[in-house]
């Protein structure tokens, strides 16, 4: 048996009936990243030491009839925008390099507490900035379906790490989609949940208001067992959301849309969408309809203004947010010679550390932020935002949840858009919306398209608070899509 | 860097120009906490002990707001009459700065907590105390920076510097900045309504117990924007005055920045819209960076807070449980202890009044209370540059050395080197009078022999007032005096003398 092929939750089993060992699901998951990462470079810095040691006391505490969590002993993976104690915590970015953070992000704290096993530090686009995670300081991570193509961004290490089977689940963060595409290209499944279902202390910043940080998995279930396990109010986080978390792996098990009321968003639709992409999305909404839920069509004019509106936002923030990242406290510290002056020095230091992407932002942002510009860009974006919240509230008033293609276009060949930054931007244009109305979102696998036999993805909406939904039709159509293709999507990944 | 103008003679100033002022006082709070994170907020410990990821910025790290400190400034804010704001949000400062953790620094910005106030201070003037009414435009909430040393070079400034040294200790701790609106049409009182302002601001928030308002500790903190402009033409371009840090300083801020921008307006220049630094020693201030390109903070709110939103029912708990505030107090004081204006301005500028009014709670009089504490004691406390309040003497210790001249034990002399010996640290009221072996001679014996002895060296004086010039007297006590150190009821050996001599009063 390869450990490395079961989902969590059949590891989660095997571990529970002792089966096999927490060391041994470990074990197999790291000889697995020795043999294929070097392919995929999903991982930015592996835990093996720590993991082991982790897996060990699982299994020490397991046979002494310790209660364990759901999930203890089950390898997983982190973005590298998560504080992890003690160990290398970059965000894709040079200026990181070295750092150490003295603290647990409260995710990481979080499956610490649960015994998840990590197992290391996913890819990404620097600092979280991009769709193709080609922005990374640290070289590019591939996609497994197809290493001459992206892995999606910014959380290419996370999706692709799954992909390839180097770990069952993996921790993203999704500003504008940074879950969400990846899986999508990836054939994985990917949620963003509602914003502050699960809290961000710990989660290096790149646009405050937009991120959330969120699972990654193979099938949906695992995915609500690991939102499960992230999710619930925490006190370092004032924009953590203090209430019950929805029952997101009950839904998961129901699986079951009879009654329910799927509206597809008409701004996210039609032209600009690759015909494999429509395609499949319509295949998957006959699905749905097949079980019994009801396809209406709904409009979100505002939705045409979303793209414009986030990249004024989410530079403002990050210029912001970014600032600290000056050479004084922590991380790469330039020009420090005895003549430069301070000013010198941070101006050094963010010049040799921020890749180019980043440098467009923070000018960006610092730009839009500026006195006089001010209301014509931020406070016009912030007036969009509001439209846009009016639109999904006005949507949810018809609709259980809403639908599209998650992405545009299947996976992009390495390179191809790097170039050309507004073709990048334009990968989240389906996306974004969620990010900047605060609700939950899931990216599914929908099949792969013909022209080019890569993975499609299914995009499900759900109001504020309600991200069992997403679970809910998720898991229905996985279901359908599993009958009628007889395994999962990802099991048609070709061997690595 | 440094420039030193001609100044104009302050009543010549007065003469052709008007001042407009305003004042920006910051406070640290004495929250157990920082704004932000769980951090202490003692103040010395050693440098950078008193941080966590928070409060050092680290990435991923993120504030959550303390709400003592949220409650403190909304009692300000009641206090100064101030509107609360039913719902605010905090904003982010932006700038880069080594004190800054973040390069940023989490304020207010166009939603302030409180708005709209005004305090009325007591001014003294010559023709006795007038009221002034100070409006408040804001008070808003902001964490405080980190605190930058500067070794090597000859400033003691960032520029020019060998290297510089940040301690974060201070960097969180929560600050509540307090700005008035205009402060027009004082003339020449302008230096001491900022003085009377700031000190009735540092009673307030004494009153309010919520921050130890210590100046020269830097827990209070003022800047002095001045302009002058000629009767009848629009404000003068202003300077801002910063590290103006006690009472007196905030005085000498504005008398000497009237008398340096009167000088330079007369004689054909103009104002420059900068930043000064004031200095404790010279009284005068220099230049620092300057704000003609106004600087671009780029304010927007903070994304990783939520909205203040004190309901109506927290703010009303909040004003009815309002201590006494300082104006009432002294208003109360004033007819308790009979006093006039003046009698109360003397109490109150030697900040002794809550220290009276402790004393008498003990049980000495009224007139005795205030003697000591706004006599000797605050002779003392200036000499020594300690506020009244920090030099060791307790009303309680005043108590028990009125009732030691009460029982004729010792006299006011004596009492004075008891007082001494308290700030000495030389033990109890108790320990002192027997350590400095201080008691009143009441032997006759002895005093009588003091008398003759000073008879003897004076007979010129013996004579005179054996003549009846009974005047010539105070001589021979004098000498009495000093030969028993002070150690005798004048009085009596005023009485032991005449009766020696046969003379009457
Ligand atoms: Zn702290």
């Amino acid at each position: 048996m390869d450990l490395t092929r079961l989902s969590a939750y059949e590891l989660a089993d095997a571990l529970d009936k002792r089966e096999v060992s927490a060391v041994e699901v470990t074990q197999a998951h790291l000889d697995r990243m020795t043999a294929v990462d070097p392919k995929v470079h999903a991982f930015l810095h592996r835990t093996d030491a720590a993991a082991l040691a982790q897996a060990t006391s699982v299994d020490e505490r397991r046979a002494s009839g310790a209660a364990l969590s759901r999930l203890a002993g089950v390898p997983i993976a982190v973005k590298d925008n998560l504080a992890m104690r003690g160990e290398p915590t970059t965000c894709g970015s040079r200026i990181l390099e070295g750092w150490r953070p003295p603290y647990d992000a409260t995710v990481v704290a979080r499956l610490r507490a649960r015994d998840l096993v990590i197992v290391g530090k996913t890819n990404m686009d620097e600092f979280a900035m991009g769709s193709s995670t080609e922005h990374s300081a640290y070289g590019q991570t591939r996609n497994p379906w197809d290493l001459d193509r992206i892995p999606g961004g910014s959380g290419g290490g996370s999706a692709a790490a799954v992909a390839s089977f180097q770990a069952p689940l993996a921790i993203g963060s999704d500003t504008g989609g940074s879950i969400r595409q990846p899986a999508a290209v990836t054939g994985t499944v990917g949620v963003k949940p509602t914003y502050g279902g699960v809290s961000r202390y710990g989660l290096v910043a790149l646009a405050s208001s937009l991120d959330q940080v969120g699972p990654v998995a193979r099938s949906v279930l695992d995915t609500a067992l690991l939102h499960e396990a992230i999710a619930g109010h925490d006190p370092r986080d004032s924009t953590s959301i203090n209430a019950p978390v929805p029952d997101v792996v009950g839904a998961a098990t129901r699986a079951d849309v009879r009654g329910l009321r799927i509206g597809i968003v008409t701004q996210l639709s039609g032209d600009g969408y690759q015909a494999g992409v429509s395609q499949r999305f319509a295949e998957a909404l006959e699905h749905l309809q097949h079980l019994g839920a009801e396809i209406v069509e709904v409009s979100c004019p505002s939705f045409e203004y979303a793209l414009g509106a986030y990249y004024l936002i989410l530079p403002s923030e990050a210029s912001s947010n970014l600032a600290r990242f000056d050479g004084m406290r922590f991380g790469l510290r330039a020009g420090d010679n005895g003549d430069n002056s301070v000013e010198q020095v941070m101006s050094l230091t963010r010049e040799a550390g921020f890749g180019a992407e980043v440098k467009r932002r923070i000018i960006l942002g610092t730009y839009a932020l500026s006195s006089g510009y001010y209301d014509a860009y931020y406070g016009q974006a912030q007036k969009v935002r509001t439209l846009i919240v009016r639109d999904f509230a006005a949507a949810f008033e018809q609709v259980d949840v809403l639908v599209s293609p998650t992405a545009p276009t299947t996976a992009f060949r390495l390179g191809e858009k790097l170039d050309d930054p507004i073709a990048m931007y334009l990968n989240d244009v389906a996306t974004i919306p969620v990010n900047l109305a605060g609700i939950g979102s899931m990216s599914l696998p929908a099949g792969l398209a013909p022209e080019d036999g890569l993975p499609v993805g299914f995009q499900i909406m759900a109001p504020p608070m309600a991200d069992d939904r997403l679970y809910l039709v998720g898991a229905a159509l996985e279901a359908a899509l599993r009958d009628q293709w007889g395994h999962l999507l990802i099991e048609e990944a070709p061997a690595l | 860097m440094s420039t030193t103008h001609d100044t104009m003679p302050f009543d010549q100033a007065l003469a052709s120009f008007e001042p407009v002022l305003g004042l920006e006082v910051h406070v640290e709070l004495g929250t157990n906490s920082k704004m932000f994170c769980g951090c202490s907020t003692v103040f010395g410990a050693s440098p950078n002990t008193q941080v966590c990821p928070v409060c050092l910025g680290l990435p991923g790290s993120m504030p959550v707001v303390n709400a003592m400190a949220i409650e403190s400034t909304i009692r300000i804010g009641l206090a100064l009459n101030c509107t609360i704001a039913s719902w605010c949000r905090f904003a982010r400062k932006n700038y880069f700065y080594p004190d800054m953790p973040k390069d940023y620094q989490i304020s207010q910005y166009d939603e302030p907590l409180c708005s709209n106030g005004y305090l009325d201070v007591t001014v003294p003037t010559d023709d006795g105390p007038t009221v002034v009414r100070v409006e408040i435009e804001r008070v808003h909430m902001e964490e405080d920076t980190g605190k930058l040393l500067h070794a090597g070079g000859a400033t003691g400034r960032i520029h020019g510097a060998d290297h510089s040294l940040v301690d974060y200790n201070r960097a969180g701790i929560p600050l509540v900045e307090i700005v008035t609106k205009t402060i027009e049409g004082t003339g020449a009182l302008a230096p001491a309504v900022a003085k009377a302002y700031v000190a009735e601001l540092r009673d307030l928030m004494r009153a309010l117990d919520v921050s130890d308002v210590r100046m020269e500790e830097g827990s209070m903190r003022c800047d002095v924007n001045l302009s002058l402009n000629r009767p009848g033409d629009g404000w003068g371009t202003r300077s801002e005055t910063k590290n103006v840090n006690s009472l007196r300083s905030v005085e000498r801020a504005v008398h000497s920045e009237i008398e340096r921008q009167a000088a330079l307006l007369t004689s054909g220049g103009r104002v420059v819209q900068e930043t000064r630094h004031f200095h404790e020693d010279t009284g005068r201030s220099t230049s620092g960076r300057s704000k003609e390109q106004a600087e671009d903070y780029r304010y927007f709110p903070e994304p990783d807070l939520v909205p203040v939103a004190p309901s109506d029912a927290w703010i009303e708990e909040l004003r009815a449980t309002l201590p006494e505030l300082p104006s009432a107090k002294r208003d109360r004081l004033k007819g308790e202890w009979g006093i006039n204006d003046f009698e109360l301005q003397t109490i109150v500028n030697a900040g002794a009044l809550d220290l009276v009014e402790a004393t008498i709670a003990a049980g000495v009089d009224s007139a005795a209370a205030r003697k000591w504490w706004t006599g000797e004691l605050q002779r003392t406390a200036n000499d020594r540059g300690v506020e009244l309040a920090d030099l060791g003497v307790t009303p309680q210790q005043v108590r028990e050395v009125e009732a030691l001249i009460a029982s004729g034990a010792l006299n006011d002399k004596l009492a004075r080197q008891v007082f001494e010996g308290l700030v000495a640290q030389e033990g109890t009221v108790a320990q002192i009078v027997s350590s400095r072996g201080l008691a009143v001679v009441s032997d006759d014996g002895a005093l009588l022999a003091a008398i003759d002895d000073a008879l003897a060296a004076q007979p010129d004086v013996a004579d005179k007032i054996r003549d009846g010039k009974v005047q010539a007297a105070g001589a021979i006590v004098g000498a009495v005096m000093k030969a028993t150190r002070g150690q005798a009821d004048a009085a009596k050996v005023r009485a032991l003398l005449l009766e020696r001599l046969g003379v009457s009063e």
